[in-house]
C-alpha cells in the first residue's frame, strides 16, 4: 500500500515534468526569457543576466526543455530514477530560487494560487525527494527493477 | 510454474507505468490538433510584410549642424551617437547602481551613422558648450578620452545654416522658431530634420510647405512614431479590411508629473548674461502673424501675460506653457496622436475640428490648457477622431481604432479584439474559434502571439517581457527616424514624414488650437486650402 502510494506520487510528478517539457518542445517560439526576466528575490541579477545573454539564454532554453522531458520520462517509467530525481530537485530548486514566494514580491506572471514562503515548486521538490531518493520506488516498480537486478548479477 | 508467475509479475512491475506514455502521447496529439485549428483563426490577423530591408547605396560622411540643445536636441544628438563625456560617465555610474538602467550600454552599442556634427547653436551658453562637447565626442569616450574636432559654436542660427561645413541641419528649438529656421535652411539648400510641430503660426505653414517643395531639400518632421512597428502592423490589418469599417478612433495623452506638464527645471547657470534673450524673443514676421491673429479674433487674454521683451527664466525654460512661443497640447502631443493615425489610416487634413478644455490643474500662470479635448471629423471617410488629454493623470488609455468587425488597441502591444456583433467573423465566433470581446491576437516586438495557445506569452508581451530584441537588435525609434532621413539624403530613398504629412499635421493642429482659442468649430476648405469658420 505504501509502495503504491509512493509510486503514484512519483508517476504523477513524472507526468507533470514530461508534459511541461513536451509543450515547450512543440512550441518553437518558446523561450525562458520572460520567466527569467520576471525573477525576483535573492538571485535576481543572476537570472536576469542569463536572460540578457543570448548565448546563455539559448543554453538554458535547451537544458530546460530536454531536462524536463528526460526527467519526466525517468520518473514516469522509473528508469535511472535516482539521477532523474536529483535532476528534478536541482531544477525545482532553481525555479524556487528564481521566483521565491516572498512576502513583498509580486510577479508579472501571477502564480495560480496564493503562496507564502512555500510554493508549488517546493512541495514538488519534497515529493521527488521522498518518492525518488529517500524511497527508491523505481527499484520495485519501474524499469530500474531490471537494471538493478542486472547490476547485482 | 512458480518461476513463470514470478517472471510475469516481475515484468508487470517493471513496465507497469509504460502505458501512461501512450496516454500522454494521445493527450498531446489531441491538444496539438486543437491548437492547430485555433491557430488558423489567429493567423487571420498576421498580415503585412516585415519592414523592407534597408538599402544603403553610399555611406559618405554627412556633416550636420544642430540648432537647439535643450531636452530634445540633447536626445537627438544622443540618437545620432553624440553625448558629452560627463553624460556618459553619469550613465555608466547609474548603470552600475541599477542593472535596469542600460542607457550606457545601449548608447555604446548603437550603430555608427558616419556623421559628424560640424556646427552647433544654442542661445544659452552652457547648452551651446555642452553641444560642442558632445559633438566632439565622436568615439563615445568617457572624460579624459580621445576627442575629435570640436564643432563650431555659432551665436546665430543663420551663420550655422550658411556655413559651407554644414550639409544638413537638425532643428530642435521652441515652436515659434521652427518655421523661420526651415525657411532659412531651404534658402541655403540644406536638408532639414525638424522637431514637431511643423509651425507656430498658420501663415508660415504655407511658406514652409512651398519652400521645402521648391528647394528640393530632404525634409523630415520629427514624428518618430512613424517607425513604431505595431503601427505598421495596424496599417496592414486595416488595409486588408480585417477590422471592418472604421467610424471612430480614440487617442489620448495622459501625464502626471511636472516635467510632463512642461514645468522643466531651470538651469543654475542661466541668467541674462548667459542667455541671448534677443534671439529667444522670436522672428518678427512670425510674431506679427501671431499678434494679428490674436487681435483680429479678440484673443488677447491668451497673449503674454508678460511682455515678450522682458527677460524670464521661466519663459525661457518652460516656454511650452505660453502661446507666445508654444502650440500647447495641440502642437506638442496631439500631433503625435494625429500623425500616428494619419500614418495608419492616411486621413489627410480633417474636414472640421472642435476643441474644449482649460487650465484645470497647473494654476502657474500658463496660458495653454492642461486638459484638452479635440474632435476631428472626416465625413469623406465616415469617421471621427477623438483626442483627449490631461496633464494630471497617468491613467493608461491605449489608442483605439474601432471597426465594425474588430477593434485594434495600440499600447505597448497591438491587440485585436473581435466584436461580438461582427458579421465577418460570425461563423468563427459561433464555432468557438474566436472569443469576442477580449484580446484575440497580439503583436509585439516582431512576433505574433496566438491568444488561444499561449496565454503566458500574451501576458508577458503586454508587459514588454517577451522578446528583448527585434531582429537581434534593440532600436530606438528616434534613431530609426533620423537614420531614415540620413539614408534619404545619401541615396534618395523615401522619408516617412516628409512635407505632405507634415503640412497635414500642422494644419490639423492649428485647426484644433484655433477651435480651442476661439471656442468654435474650424473647417478646412480643400479648394481654397485655408482654415475657415463655417
Amino acid at each position: 500500500m505504501q509502495l503504491t502510494a509512493l509510486v503514484v506520487l512519483r508517476v504523477l510528478t513524472g507526468w507533470y515534468f514530461l508534459y511541461e517539457g513536451l509543450v515547450k518542445l512543440l512550441s518553437p517560439s518558446w523561450s525562458a526569457y520572460g520567466y527569467l526576466m520576471d525573477s525576483k528575490g535573492w538571485l535576481t541579477s543572476f537570472f536576469i543576466g542569463i536572460a540578457e545573454s543570448p548565448v546563455m539564454l539559448e543554453v538554458v532554453n535547451y537544458l530546460n526543455i530536454y531536462g524536463l522531458v528526460l526527467i519526466g520520462l525517468s520518473l514516469l517509467l522509473g528508469v535511472f530514477a535516482r539521477a532523474g530525481s536529483i535532476g528534478a530537485i536541482v531544477m525545482l530548486a532553481l525555479f524556487y530560487l528564481s521566483h521565491p514566494p516572498l512576502m513583498d514580491v509580486s510577479y508579472v506572471l501571477r502564480p495560480e494560487g496564493s503562496y507564502l514562503w512555500v510554493d508549488k515548486n517546493l512541495i514538488i521538490l519534497a515529493s521527488v525527494l521522498v518518492s525518488g531518493v529517500v524511497f527508491p520506488t523505481s527499484h520495485r516498480v519501474g524499469i530500474d527493477r531490471i537494471l538493478q537486478r542486472k547490476k547485482k548479477r | 510454474m512458480a518461476n513463470q508467475s514470478e517472471g510475469r509479475r516481475d515484468a508487470l512491475k517493471t513496465l507497469a507505468t509504460v502505458p501512461l506514455l501512450g496516454a500522454m502521447a494521445y493527450g498531446v496529439y489531441k491538444k496539438k490538433q486543437k491548437e492547430h485549428y485555433n491557430r488558423q483563426a489567429g493567423n487571420l490577423f498576421n498580415v503585412g510584410q516585415e519592414q523592407a530591408e534597408r538599402k544603403v547605396m553610399d555611406n559618405k560622411l554627412l556633416r550636420l549642424g544642430v540648432i537647439g540643445y535643450g531636452i530634445r536636441g540633447n536626445y537627438l544628438m544622443r540618437a545620432l551617437g553624440f553625448a558629452t563625456p560627463a553624460q556618459l560617465e553619469d550613465w555608466k555610474w547609474q548603470g552600475s547602481q541599477n542593472p535596469d538602467d542600460t542607457r550606457y550600454q545601449d548608447f555604446m552599442e548603437q550603430d555608427d551613422l558616419n556623421v559628424r556634427v560640424t556646427g552647433v547653436c544654442d542661445i544659452f551658453e552652457t547648452y551651446a558648450r555642452e553641444a560642442a562637447e558632445a559633438g566632439a565626442n565622436l568615439h563615445r569616450e568617457l572624460p579624459g578620452g580621445r576627442m575629435d574636432q570640436t564643432p563650431v559654436v555659432y551665436k546665430n542660427y543663420r551663420e550655422l545654416i550658411a556655413s559651407p561645413e554644414v550639409d544638413a541641419v537638425i532643428i530642435a528649438t521652441p515652436d515659434h522658431w521652427h518655421g523661420e529656421m526651415i525657411l532659412e535652411a531651404c534658402r541655403n539648400g540644406k536638408h532639414v530634420y525638424v522637431e514637431k510641430p511643423l509651425t507656430w503660426t498658420v501663415p508660415e505653414t504655407y511658406l514652409v510647405e512651398d519652400a521645402v517643395k521648391k528647394s528640393g531639400v530632404v525634409f523630415q518632421l520629427g514624428h518618430q512614431g512613424r517607425q513604431i512597428e505595431i503601427n505598421h502592423k495596424a496599417k496592414a490589418i486595416i488595409e486588408k479590411g480585417l477590422i471592418g469599417k472604421v467610424n471612430l478612433i480614440e487617442v489620448s495623452t495622459n501625464r502626471n508629473d511636472p516635467n510632463g506638464a512642461w514645468v522643466y527645471p531651470i538651469h543654475k547657470d542661466a541668467n541674462e548674461k548667459t542667455i541671448d534673450w534677443q534671439q529667444f524673443v522670436g522672428p518678427s514676421e512670425r510674431i506679427g502673424e501671431y499678434q494679428n491673429y490674436m487681435n483680429e479674433f479678440g484673443l488677447q487674454r491668451f497673449v503674454g501675460p508678460d511682455s515678450r521683451e522682458k527677460f524670464s527664466l521661466e519663459r525661457f525654460f518652460r516656454w511650452r506653457c505660453w502661446w507666445d512661443y508654444s502650440t500647447g497640447l495641440s502642437g506638442d502631443l496631439l500631433t503625435h496622436e494625429y500623425d500616428a493615425m494619419n500614418h495608419i489610416l492616411n486621413l489627410g487634413i480633417p474636414h472640421s475640428a472642435t476643441s474644449s478644455g482649460g487650465v484645470y490643474h497647473y494654476k502657474d500662470g500658463r496660458t495653454v490648457p492642461d486638459v484638452l479635448q479635440t474632435t476631428f471629423e472626416f465625413p469623406d471617410r465616415d469617421l471621427a477622431l477623438l483626442y483627449s488629454a490631461t496633464l494630471a493623470s497617468e491613467f493608461n488609455r491605449p489608442r483605439k481604432i474601432m471597426g465594425t468587425d474588430a477593434t485594434i488597441e495600440l499600447g505597448s502591444t497591438l491587440d485585436v479584439i473581435v466584436d461580438r456583433a461582427s458579421v465577418q467573423y460570425k461563423d468563427k465566433i459561433e464555432q468557438g474559434l474566436i472569443k469576442p470581446g477580449e484580446p484575440f491576437y497580439r503583436y509585439a516586438s516582431g512576433k505574433s502571439i496566438d491568444a488561444l495557445s499561449s496565454a503566458t506569452e500574451m501576458y508577458f508581451a503586454q508587459r514588454g517581457l517577451l522578446y528583448s530584441y527585434v531582429q537581434g537588435k534593440k532600436y530606438n525609434t528616434t534613431f530609426l527616424h533620423l537614420r531614415e532621413w540620413i539614408d534619404a539624403i545619401r541615396s534618395g530613398s523615401e522619408v516617412s514624414c516628409g512635407i505632405r504629412p507634415a503640412f497635414e499635421e500642422a494644419i490639423a493642429a492649428h485647426m484644433g488650437t484655433r477651435a480651442y482659442l476661439e471656442g468654435r468649430t474650424m473647417y478646412w476648405d480643400p479648394d481654397k486650402r485655408e482654415i475657415t469658420r463655417g
